[in-house]
């Protein structure tokens, strides 16, 4: 019976190098080793044999059933592992397809940008003032220092109303009176971030309504080499850290002195391109000290105070840094330009 | 303006490299839009302008032009260049017909010859390309060179003829030398009213440049008799008109400027008309000052009419009822400001606008004279009374109030006949009364110079109201407190002295005493505050602006204050955006026309009646006034988009504009939104097409806002709008009230705004502001975490299918408290196995304790309570 055993044996190992899956294996797990298994069967069959015998067939087969089952376990193990294999190979994608498509919303490009003037003007102390749109006269242009009929209300082509004085504001400056009436005797540091009106035909580079930032300081010691230095650092902080920034003269009736302010060009570091127009300087904002009659005009002794003043347009900055060539894109809310944000 | 550089160094040396010079001007102020270069080399040779070759483009003298053996139309200008022998150069040019087969030519024609490998324009495209001249024969005869157009040149588009230069043009010399020229465009602020001429800028240039100005010289050779007697002057309202002179040349030939003043004038900006013309451009370009001359015999004329002998110049305002017609051929009514320049026998012109169109200077060359720089054409048969041939001329050289010039103009344009004279827009921006004089001896003396005639000894000068002279005390403490940079005093003064002004230190030199130079008006003379920030300007601007350091603020710091509207309105956009919407931003300008479109036709308007703030010069007819809702401009934002794409989700924040009794309107902001389209993308591995959104999804919205803002109280409750389709309308409330409507928009509407007609859209319409004072402040609790487990019960009531299944939900929500946590409806169905009338609500109850685990019978306990209290209150029945 022992030779029985062996055979039976070798026969189960044979028959379980050529087991490929898991059905398989348990067919062979049945025949052999499972409870009406012939190897099972053949310990059951150890009282047939003569007791001398017994222990030693015994221990042999339950030696032979242990080195089966271990062999079935190692063999088990196998093909669940070919087996998830195979089924992991099966479920491959096509990674290359599209995925599934997600709805996102966004904000609008001028909005971000403002909250971006108002992320820095905020750690440099800078508020933000808003004022209304519909202005009169008076905050518009007198109290800014722009008599009636003086040349410079050339500069600002004015959309009227039918209401006598009141206008559509075209700058954001009427906020520097209202803030300064408003704050007396504090000193101000203040952005005025807002809709503006300009009379013009629209075109690729003219609007009839953009957004202004400007900014205000008002103090007992406040200096050009501040304005410098502050918009310096904004420029700094928008656009990194090796701008440079330059004044140059200009003329605002509510600033005296008055300087346009450029930072090196964003695109091409100040070597020249088509932006810059070849002059390697981009222009971002009008500015100047308060003059003594806005001062004034504000409550403010201009003997004792003294303030900047500069004006921002955010659209500008964004089409600068876009390279966007068309005004037009702002306010035609085009799903299609928007998205691009 | 326009500066010739050649003209330019008439006044001032240039020590500078131009584009160096450009730049410095650039930063004091007078920006440089633009340098053209005319012939000479710019120093970079990658801007591609037609630079003429030295050796191949010269000076010539035509000294025969013979007739072409084979071609009438043709001539052999025979030019002497400095060469050994003279060259035969076959051309076509017209200007050459008249001395064609005189022989030789005493004096000879100066002109531009270009030779074979010359580069040139090519005179007979108008594109703007070159060629490079090649020897070659024409009708016959060899050929190699060329007499030059100034279009061949590139100085002009003038192609009619050659150049003939004046007889002293050096033969022999390089073309770039006596003709090449570069100009500086430069755009004038407001304030620099002052630089606009050739000596002002000068001026400035030497400032900066340290060097000294070489003023034009005022010495004028008159040798007539006296103009005392021949003219009278009146000035009647000195604060409109501070100064008025007068000069008065006979005899005075009229024909063409030579070709030096043609060319300056004509790179300057303006055409050459004749010599009279030209010598009055001349000099306003020179100096600033306009000046205006009249035909002196049509004033004696005018004078013997009305009785007198000898004319008198008078102004005055315009009386009441008063006209002129204008040399530009327009008859204007005259405001009772309008200052007037008349003679004893009426008006005669504008004071410093505009010519009348009787006593201009007549020009047997069709061209009338007008130093205003109005052109117009005269042949219109007015005083000939005088021989032709020669002329006299009074001229006026005269200052003028700028605003009182600014209302006239801005009176004349608003009545639609608009002014446009060169000398009108430099008066009205201010020019120095000082310059009156000087310009008009110059204008006078180029006058005999160019045309011969005599001039009356003497001028008639009246000057009732010169200017305040600007004398400030400038304290050197100002200087740097407001520039932020040190400078000693005796530096401002060396500034301020380059500029002309008078300086002299007092207080141990810690105060400047300044006066202003006397071609000035921008300093004020009545603010000393003013006056002070005017200076440190002036002394920045020749310092050099570049030369300013970086600080940063070390002034106190303001109190800091937050913005809550501002903070609050930011929050609705971040939570709009996170539910997936899109920020648009529309025009304010509307029309109330495309506004009613919210209204569908025959129904009643849901909107406030309120009169629209409207402009008085709108600028295109779809934008006449201020919107008064942000759903018209969501509308049309829709419907644009939908041409390009199927779906927008979108909403906007911003002000509308109401009018109320008051002068400037209300300004409340409000939140609008808009949804259109499917509710989902289409994507690959969907089998149908997603559905399009509906009521719900807004709702879906609007609740996603509310819970985000934390709303208190909020309610939602069927509502009545035009502009919506009934039933399919709701009102948010907010703690009681309603902050707006929003639901599925009228079908009509949305055709009305070219929506396509199987689209629904869904908006809403918020009172931004309400939103905002019910927002809670970042202080809002937060509700603990149970550690117990929740308890999950599905149940299905059927109650009338009126009654709405807010009420429903609210009831279960009171009657199931506090152990139940949420009722979510997740089925509302009515049809079979329902009996009609009624629908089935069906909802997954939670509940939870906060403080033990729940049994299924404490559960069962309040399902019951929840199933007894809608029996009671809606009859309602358990569905099973
Ligand atoms: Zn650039």
């Amino acid at each position: 019976m022992l030779e029985e055993l062996e055979a039976l044996n070798d026969e189960a190992r044979a028959e379980l190098v050529e087991v490929a899956d898991s059905e398989a294996l348990r067919t062979w797990e049945l025949a052999y080793i499972g409870r009406n298994g012939q190897v099972t069967g053949m310990l059951r069959r150890v009282g047939d044999l003569p007791p001398a015998q017994r222990p030693a067939f015994g221990q042999r087969a339950n030696e032979v059933k242990n080195a089966l089952q271990a062999a079935y376990g190692e063999r088990e193990q196998a093909i669940k592992a070919a087996e998830l294999a195979e089924r992991l190979a099966a479920g491959a994608l096509d990674v290359s397809l599209p995925g599934r498509p997600v709805l996102t919303g966004g904000l609008h490009p001028t909005t971000r940008m403002l909250r971006r003037f108002y992320e820095i003007w905020a750690d440099m102390g800078f508020q933000v003032y808003r004022s209304r749109d519909v202005e009169d006269d008076m905050h518009n242009f007198e109290l800014l220092n722009f008599p009636p009929h003086h040349p410079a209300r050339d500069m600002q082509d004015t959309f009227f109303t039918t209401e006598k004085d009141v206008i559509l504001r075209t700058h954001t400056s009427p906020g520097q009176i209202r803030a300064m009436r408003e704050y007396y005797p504090e000193p101000i540091r203040v952005i005025l971030p807002g809709m503006c009106y300009r009379h013009e035909q629209i075109t690729a580079r003219s609007e009839v309504q953009f957004n202004q930032v400007e900014g205000l300081a008002v103090g007992r010691n406040i200096r050009m080499t501040d304005l410098k230095g502050t918009i310096a650092e904004f420029a700094r902080r928008m656009y990194g850290s090796d701008r440079q920034v330059r004044f140059r003269a200009s003329y605002f009736p509510f600033t005296e002195p008055s300087m346009e302010v450029d930072v090196s060009c964003i695109l091409c570091d100040g070597a020249g391109c088509r932006v810059c127009k070849y002059t390697g300087w981009l222009e971002i904002a009008g500015s100047g000290m308060v003059h003594p009659n806005v001062l004034r005009n504000g409550g403010y002794d201009p003997a004792v105070y003294t303030g900047f003043a500069f004006g921002m347009g955010p659209e500008r900055m964004i089409m600068q840094k876009h390279g966007i060539e068309d005004i037009r894109y702002f306010w035609g809310n085009d799903l299609r330009f928007l998205q691009q944000f | 303006m326009r500066v010739p550089i050649s003209w330019l160094k008439d006044y001032v040396d240039i020590t500078l490299p131009i584009p160096e010079l450009a730049e410095r001007l650039t930063l004091a102020g007078l920006e440089v839009g633009k340098i053209e270069y005319y012939g000479v080399p710019s120093g970079d040779s990658s801007d591609g302008h037609l630079v003429w070759d030295r050796e191949k483009i010269k000076i010539g003298a035509i000294v025969e032009v013979k007739p072409h053996p084979d071609a009438d139309r043709l001539t052999i200008a025979m030019v002497d260049y400095g060469g050994d022998a003279l060259e035969p150069c076959v051309n076509g040019a017209p200007n050459l017909y008249p001395y064609k087969g005189q022989g030789r030519l005493d004096p000879p024609l100066k002109a531009v010859i270009a030779f074979e490998g010359a580069e040139l324009y090519d005179g007979h495209k108008d594109d703007g390309s070159r060629m490079v001249l090649k020897a070659r024969k024409l009708r016959g005869i060899e050929n190699r060179s060329m007499v030059c157009s100034e279009k061949e040149l590139g100085l002009s588009d003038s192609h009619e003829g050659i150049i003939i230069l004046d007889p002293n043009a050096p033969v022999g010399a390089p073309a770039q030398d006596v003709l090449g020229d570069i100009v500086l465009d430069i755009e004038l602020t407001p304030n620099l009213a002052r630089c606009w001429g050739i000596v002002p800028i000068a001026r400035e240039v030497a400032a900066l440049t340290g060097q000294r100005v070489r003023y034009p010289s005022d010495a004028c050779v008159m040798e007539g008799p006296p103009i005392e007697g021949q003219a009278y002057l009146k000035i009647e309202e000195p604060a409109l008109n501070p100064r008025f002179t007068l000069t008065l040349i006979k005899d005075v030939e009229i024909k063409p400027s030579p070709y030096w003043m043609q060319r300056r004038l004509v790179l300057a900006g303006m055409r050459a008309i004749n010599n009279m013309v030209d010598a009055t451009n001349y000099v306003m370009l020179e100096t600033g000052q306009p000046i205006h001359a009249f035909d002196y015999d049509i004033l004696v004329e005018r004078a013997k009419r009305v009785g007198d002998v000898v004319p008198t110049i008078i102004t005055r305002t315009a009386r009441p009822g008063e006209t002129i017609e204008t040399l530009d051929e327009v008859h204007r009514e005259l405001d009772d400001f309008t200052v007037m320049v008349c003679d004893t026998a009426g008006v005669l012109s504008i004071g410093g606008i505009i010519g009348g169109a009787e006593s201009e200077v007549y020009d047997a060359s069709t061209y009338t004279l007008d130093a205003h720089g109005v052109e117009y054409d005269a042949e219109r048969g007015k005083a000939d009374a005088r021989p032709r041939g020669t002329t006299n001329i009074l001229l006026e050289v005269a200052s003028w109030n700028f605003i009182n010039l600014r209302k006239t103009l801005a009176a004349q344009r608003d009545r639609g006949k608009e002014v446009n004279s060169e000398a009108g827009q430099r008066l009205s921006r201010g020019v120095h009364p000082e310059l009156a004089l000087l310009a008009n001896k110059r204008a006078i003396e180029m006058m005999r110079r160019l045309g011969g005639g005599t001039i009356a000894q003497g001028c008639i000068d009246h000057y009732p109201a010169p200017p305040p002279v600007a004398e400030v005390d400038l304290p050197l403490e100002f200087v740097n407190r407001l520039s932020g940079i040190t400078l000693a005093s005796g530096e401002v003064v060396n500034l301020l002295t380059a500029l002309e002004f008078e300086c002299d230190l007092r207080n141990g030199g810690t105060v400047i005493h300044v006066v202003t130079p006397p071609h000035r008006l921008d300093i004020d003379p009545h603010d000393p505050a003013t006056a002070r920030a005017d200076l440190v300007e002036e002394v920045l601007r020749i310092y050099g602006y570049d030369k300013i350091p970086n600080t940063l603020i070390v002034d106190e710091l303001p109190p800091q204050r937050s913005n809550v509207a501002l903070e609050r309105e930011e929050r609705v956009r971040d939570v709009l955006v996170q539910a997936g919407l899109r920020e648009v931003v529309s025009y304010r300008l509307t029309t109330p026309e495309r506004e009613a479109l919210l209204t569908p036709p025959g129904a009643a308007s849901s909107w406030p009646d309120a009169p629209y703030v409207v402009l008085a010069n709108p600028t295109s007819s779809d934008k006449v006034a201020m919107r008064q809702t942000l759903l018209s401009g969501l509308m049309d934002i829709a419907a644009a988009n939908l041409r390009s794409v199927d779906r927008a989700a979108i909403f906007e924040v911003g002000q509308v504009f109401l009018k109320t009794g008051e002068p400037l309107p209300d300004e409340p902001p409000r939140l609008g939104i808009l949804l259109v389209g499917p509710r989902d993308l289409p994507a690959w591995m969907d089998q149908n097409a997603p559905e399009s959104m509906d009521f719900y999804d807004l709702k879906g919205v609007v609740e996603t806002m509310a819970q985000a803002l934390h709303l208190p109280d909020v309610t939602y409750t069927p509502a009545a709008h035009g502009t919506f389709r009934p039933g399919r309308t709701a009102s948010l409330n907010v703690a009681g009230a309603s902050v707006g409507v929003f639901g599925e928009v009228h079908p009509l509407v949305s055709r009305a705004y070219g929506v396509p007609e199987d689209a629904t859209v869904l908006a809403a319409e918020f009172d931004l502001a309400a939103i905002q004072n019910h927002m809670a402040d970042d202080r809002f609790r937060v509700e603990p975490i149970s550690r117990y487990a929740a308890l999950y019960q599905d149940i299905a009531v059927v109650v009338d299918a009126g009654a709405p299944a807010a009420d429903v939900q609210a009831e279960i929500v009171q009657a199931g408290a506090p152990l139940l946590r949420e009722a979510r409806l997740f089925d509302v169905y009515q049809g079979e196995q329902i009996e009609p009338g009624k629908k089935s609500l069906a909802y997954a109850l939670t509940f939870r304790s906060d403080t033990q685990t729940l049994t299924d019978k404490a559960v069962a306990k309040m399902q019951q309570k929840v199933i007894k209290a809608l029996e009671k209150k809606f009859d309602a029945k358990l569905r099973v």
